[in-house]
């Protein structure tokens, strides 16, 4: 426990707090159809873009219609990554010459990246060439990231309007969301990542002669370009398998920092456009607020048992306990940039690491799971965070409507059984589908076979994969060794699911409140942007989020827990 | 608000728990428990607990016999309690019904032969059809629902409005319906019978308090999804408990798990659910108040904007003395005697309100005896008074008329009185009021100011509707000035001043699209369009049929002040739904601090740490989870059917009261109750 950690924290912070409302007024604007200081650049581009594919721009589209280009665009996306992995050895940008990936592993890696989760069942460097990585990944590091940030203009669009079917155009929502936002942010930033030594090329790998005389094959490529919308577009597909915690993604502690500023730049941003969209700034705030307080939660909790001693090494000699647990983390960015990147990484969908899970204390390994448990719905993943915090927000309005003895409604918009419903079946459908397979994996053979750890570690490793794909997020407990056909087939349905399940469910709703009467504030309602309101919302994600997971994870984490805290590990 | 006006029966009344306890088990019936989905998980796992302890006892064999039979009769009595809930709100509805159902006694009615000529026929009253016409006297029941079409009568309400004085019901009034079960005490009228046998309201309704009639309202139905959904994600955390249990290396008796899914599905509220709808309906009935259907009460508690007419609602129908206001030279005592003696033999509203403001306020009396001719209020003459032995006229009327009476001329206007008197008048006509001139001996004294009087209480009523977001605005004929003065005493929000039903129908419906709900209540033909425009729709019993027809709620009462009764009662139904969820939600918590450890304590001892209660075994623990489970809806049995206590004020307030009382006491007090039927269960040896 170090002041500067504290430090760190509190410039990450106000760093965040600093870009959202501009940023947040920018992506307003931008969405709402008014120009922006990058349209003179943009708009020729723009244009030609919705020329060339045949875009209306002003053809609006009713939710349904919305729902089935952004499902059609998803399926061409998946089928042709699936290709392009599949026939890499015929594609150029194969200077190492690595064969075609095996059929499970790249439908597991195109539907991985296509679902905006990045799950990586793969080793990036030595599976997959550079034209794979470019234009199969990277380029669904923009698409998916887009898509999300569409839909949840699309469903802000739901609550800012009244009695109209249409919430907006896919394709203009996507193109927008890609030219104006995603594509500018990441060259400056890959600029400055070039700037601290991240390597940006399509040569192929140098072999070097290391000290003791061995040939050592050190792989390069373009990295730099595929690493900040890695962080940016809350993907976390990384280019080496070591992600963010390989020198050549991650070098310094300043890239360090700045890549895990891109992870809550947009989330955390976007939740003031919506402020801004529906003209109800403070509605915005309450659910920033609510974000906020689980962010410093959880990072409090994950923060104090790391900084812990290991009660399993106190009685080695020579073990330093003001050190924390070190186990796993890259020394340069030491205990208090791991923890924050855990945190960040798991409470936004994004799911880059800079060190291994798997190595943290029991409580803070814990932390990262709950947080992708709860749906990563701290800021969360571009766009999928708003949307799903919205789907609790729905719960919680309707429950307090009902105590107040209200028909609930929400920015306006009567909350009735028809949106209960699709948010209930959002919610659920996901989470059950979650300790369905889960539970499943953990007793068949082919499940069990490739955990890292016996007992209550174990699994913590099978429900982290589960829920990390489940939520989009793609990080990785390490530990597991999943690629194999079990895994990537289980995964690759959890990851269908925990996008399109809720993607689906939540348009409609949005469909449903655009075609709504706009209700003017009354005083007999409660107010929703009161701090009252915000507790309210934090004990239903936590309660219905612990009520469903309390059991396992007794069994995984906690029992871990009590386990080591008697000097017992597994 | 007195809205109990028949006895409500006291909560859980010897006779009725009796007879809800052998309904309790006739609901087990799946056929129709499946209506419930909660209870009917519930009994679908009791009866596979039951068997899978049975097929132990006597084929298998295995540990915890004792516990396990214990376990399954709790699961049995969690089914058998939340019946038992459902019986019990069901029995008093009955019970209440049956009270209804002795005032529709089987009459005689003397039906009309043909339209033409009075010539009638006897017949029993169950077989009168939509449009016959009865002739009904002095002492006779009317046979049913219909409308006075011809005559005037007076009429005894009691049997439906518990109400004893009797009411005037008259041809081509507003008041012209009648009620079948109803009795005429003077008069004879014709009545068009408006209501099909078996369709009148009083049928109607015992229909709603039977609970025949009821259906799931919107928001019980987005309810009983939200508990369906926690319901299903339950049923999976239990099944896939059971795998991670396998995986960690342990095994759990199917019995134990099907009493961890049966505490953390929400029983309670599934349980109490249908009891405080029905609950709801009947205190709805109890305030007199018949609902066309469970939507507007629900709608009730929902309202924005109240319309209220003036007249009747929020003022007395009649203009009351409130004051007196000498001419100059004259005395106080010598004005008031001098109206109190005009006034003497005056029965119409007003006149009796001077004689009441005289002898109560200024203790004024005179002798009646020296009264020798009382003089009646003509249209001509626009005054009324007394001629008293001697020759001395007492007069009191309209200004202008009596200025004109004391000069003598006709024509006499207000510029020939004194500036005083010529100030007073307009000061009360600015006030809304109507002055009265009063004269003796051909010598104005001075002015009687007769103004609306506001019902006591009713500006209370308002502050409190304001509490609860809802903005009243006030209906009147009256022109802008004097509705302006009324608005602002009675406390209404909002008012509309020489209103016509035209403008009445394009204010709800400007109010609407800005997204309000409006709630008015009405009686006359020309009310049924705003009637049905309004979300909410109060008619009055006494209205006109055009009127009952339009609302979806009606009044038996005709009290158009029930309006703000129906919205507290929508409310509290809401409330008491939401509170007891929360509370059932919340309950959980404790639940798996007292089970999941007791699982698992054998595979990972460790886990002992989640046993914050310290329950004394896994299988007390186990025991004590489903006996609390199962109580807990007995306990709550008077809340739902009572409602939870609702206090107008802010939502705000409201939901931070309820989120501390519900919310954490949910959580709170099954910690509590579950460690006390823990350390009872381990002193008497049950596990």
């Amino acid at each position: 426990m170090h002041t500067t950690d504290y430090l760190q924290f509190a410039a990450y912070a106000a760093i965040i707090l600093a870009t959202t409302q501009p940023l947040g007024r920018y992506m307003a604007a931008l969405f709402s159809g008014q120009k922006t200081f990058l349209s003179p650049i943009l708009q020729p581009v723009e244009r030609l873009i919705y020329a060339i594919c045949g875009v209306q721009e002003n053809a609006e589209h009713s939710w349904k219609r919305y729902a089935g280009h952004l499902l059609l665009f998803a399926l061409i996306g998946t089928i042709t990554t699936y290709a392009i992995l599949r026939l890499q050895h015929y594609l150029p940008f194969n200077p190492m010459g690595l064969p075609g990936v095996p059929p499970d592993l790249a439908m597991n890696t195109a539907v991985s990246f296509n679902t905006n989760t990045d799950w990586q069942a793969y080793s990036g460097e030595g599976t997959l060439s550079y034209f794979s990585q470019m234009t199969g990944l990277a380029v669904h590091n923009f698409l998916s990231a887009a898509t999300g940030l569409a839909v949840a203009i699309a469903v802000i669009r739901g609550f800012a309007r009244k009695s109209t079917k249409t919430i907006g155009n896919f394709y203009v929502d996507l193109t927008r969301g890609i030219l104006y936002i995603l594509l500018p942010i990441s060259i400056v930033g890959a600029l400055i990542l070039v700037w601290q030594g991240v390597p940006q090329t399509i040569g192929g790998s140098v072999d070097a002669q290391t000290l003791e005389g061995a040939r050592q094959t050190i792989v390069l490529g373009p990295v730099a370009s595929q690493e900040v919308i890695k962080e940016l577009g809350t993907n976390g597909g990384g280019f080496f398998n070591a992600n963010s915690a390989h020198p050549f993604e991650n070098p310094t502690p300043l890239s360090n920092f700045l890549e895990n500023l891109l992870i809550f730049l947009i989330p955390a941003a976007l939740v003031d456009t919506f402020g801004r969209m529906i003209g109800r700034r403070r509605q915005a705030y309450a659910i920033y607020g609510a974000m906020g307080i689980l962010f410093i939660f959880t990072l409090s909790i994950a923060y104090f048992a790391e900084a812990m001693p290991n009660p399993a090494l106190t009685q080695i000699a020579g073990y330093d306990p003001t050190q924390g647990n070190m186990e796993g983390k890259e020394v340069r960015f030491g205990l208090a940039d791991s923890v924050l990147w855990a945190v960040t990484t798991s409470g936004s969908a994004c799911g880059a690491v800079n060190a291994m899970f798997d190595s943290f204390m029991p409580l803070a390994g814990m932390v990262p799971l709950v947080n992708i448990m709860l749906g990563c719905i701290i800021f969360g993943g571009v766009g999928a965070g708003l949307y799903g915090m919205l789907l609790h927000v729905v719960i919680a309005v309707f429950i307090a409507g009902l105590m107040v003895g209200r028909t609930p409604e929400y920015v306006g918009k009567k909350i009735e059984s028809r949106e209960v419903k699709l948010a209930l079946f959002a919610l659920l459908a996901t989470t059950a589908g979650t300790l369905i397979l889960s539970s499943i994996a953990s007793v068949t053979p082919a499940g069990v076979a490739g955990l890292g750890s016996a007992g209550p570690h174990g699994l913590t490793e099978i429900l982290y994969a589960f829920a990390s794909t489940d939520a989009n997020n793609g990080s990785s407990f390490a530990g597991l060794s999943d690629n194999n056909i079990f895994y990537n087939v289980m995964l690759a349905a959890t990851m269908l699911m925990g996008r399109f399940i809720v993607i689906v469910p939540i348009l409609a709703i949005a469909g449903s409140f655009a075609a709504k009467k706009t209700v003017p504030t009354s005083y007999g309602a409660f107010p929703t942007d009161t701090g009252l309101f915000v507790a309210l919302l934090i004990a239903v994600i936590v309660i219905i989020g612990g009520l469903t997971f309390f059991p396992a994870l007794a069994l995984g984490p906690i029992v871990e827990h009590f386990a080591l805290s008697a000097g017992m590990g597994y | 608000m007195a809205i109990a006006r028949f006895r409500a029966p006291r909560l859980l009344e010897g006779r009725l728990t009796g007879a809800a306890s052998i309904e309790a088990f006739r609901k087990l019936n799946p056929a129709t428990l499946w209506r419930n989905p909660v209870i009917f998980v519930t009994e679908v796992v009791a009866l596979v607990a039951t068997i899978l302890a049975v097929r132990q006892f006597t084929i298998t064999g295995g540990e915890h016999n004792g516990v396990i039979a214990q376990i399954c009769a709790w699961l049995w009595f969690t089914v058998l309690f939340a019946n038992f809930a459902e019986a019990v709100a069901e029995a008093r509805g009955k019970a209440f019904a049956e009270s209804l159902r002795r005032t529709q006694l089987e009459t005689k009615a003397h039906r009309l032969i043909s339209e033409y000529g009075d010539a009638t026929e006897d017949v029993p009253s169950s077989s009168l059809r939509e449009g016959d016409i009865v002739i009904v006297s002095a002492g006779e029941i009317i046979p049913g629902d219909g409308v006075v079409i011809e005559g005037i009568a007076s009429i005894d309400e009691s049997a439906i409005t518990g109400e004893s004085a009797s009411v005037i019901r008259e041809s081509g009034s507003e008041r012209s319906g009648v009620t079948g079960g109803t009795r005429v005490v003077s008069d004879s009228i014709k009545v068009s019978i408006t209501a099909k046998p078996g369709h009148s309201f009083l049928d109607r309704m015992i229909r709603l308090v039977e609970g025949a009639e009821r259906q799931k309202t919107p928001n019980e139905i987005a309810l009983t999804i939200l508990l369906v959904g926690l319901t299903i994600i339950f049923l999976v955390v239990t099944a896939s408990l059971e795998l991670f249990a396998t995986y960690s290396g342990g095994t759990i008796p199917m019995v134990f798990l099907i009493a961890l899914l049966v505490t953390l599905i929400p029983t309670t509220i599934g349980g109490l659910l249908s009891a405080i709808g029905i609950a709801g309906m009947d205190r709805l009935v109890r305030a007199n108040v018949v609902a066309k259907s469970g939507r507007a009460v629900e709608a009730a508690g929902d309202v924005d904007v109240l319309l209220l007419d003036k007249t009747g609602t929020i003022t007395f129908g009649n203009r009351m003395a409130d004051d007196f206001i000498p001419a100059p030279g004259t005395t106080m005592a010598e004005l008031v005697q001098a109206a109190l003696l005009a006034s003497l033999s005056d029965e119409t509203p007003e006149g009796k309100s001077i004689v009441r403001l005289a002898t109560e306020r200024y203790n004024a009396s005179v002798d009646p005896a020296t009264v020798e001719r009382s003089i009646e209020f003509s249209a001509f003459t626009r005054m009324s008074g007394a001629d008293l032995h001697g020759g001395e006229e007492v007069r009191k009327g309209a200004v202008d008329a009596i200025l004109a009476y004391v000069s003598g001329d006709p024509n006499a206007r207000a510029r020939q009185t004194a500036p005083d008197i010529a100030h007073a008048v307009e000061r009360i006509a600015k006030a809304g009021g109507t002055p009265l001139a009063v004269a003796r001996a051909g010598k104005l004294l001075g002015l009687i100011h007769l103004k609306d009087i506001i019902k006591p209480g009713i500006r209370e009523r308002f502050g409190m509707l304001r509490q609860m977001g809802i903005r009243t605005v006030m209906i009147t004929g009256d022109n802008p000035l004097t509705a302006a003065t009324i608005a602002a005493e009675a406390g209404v929000d909002d008012y509309m001043a020489e209103a016509t039903p035209e403008k009445k129908l394009e204010l709800i419906r400007s109010q609407q699209k800005e997204g309000k709900l409006v709630a008015m209540c009405g009686d006359g033909s020309n009310d049924a369009p705003a009637l049905a425009q309004a979300d909410v729709g109060v008619a009055m019993n006494s209205g006109t049929p055009a009127a009952k027809e339009a609302g979806n709620l009606i009044d038996l009462d005709s009290d158009p002040t029930k309006l703000i009764e129906v919205v507290l009662i929508g409310k509290q139904l809401l409330i008491s739904r939401g509170s007891l969820t929360t509370f059932s939600i919340a309950n959980d918590v404790a639940k798996y601090f007292a089970i999941i450890p007791a699982l698992f304590i054998g595979v990972y001892p460790q886990l002992q740490a989640l046993n914050v209660m310290r329950l004394g075994s896994p299988q007390s623990a186990i025991l004590s989870a489903i006996i609390f489970n199962a109580l807990i809806i007995i306990a709550l049995i008077p809340l739902a059917l009572r409602g939870v206590n609702y206090k107008p004020s802010s939502a705000s307030a409201l939901l931070r009261r309820n989120l501390l009382v519900f919310g954490l006491g949910g959580i709170v007090v099954p910690f509590a109750a579950i460690k006390a039927i823990d350390l009872l269960i381990n002193a008497i040896g049950m596990a």
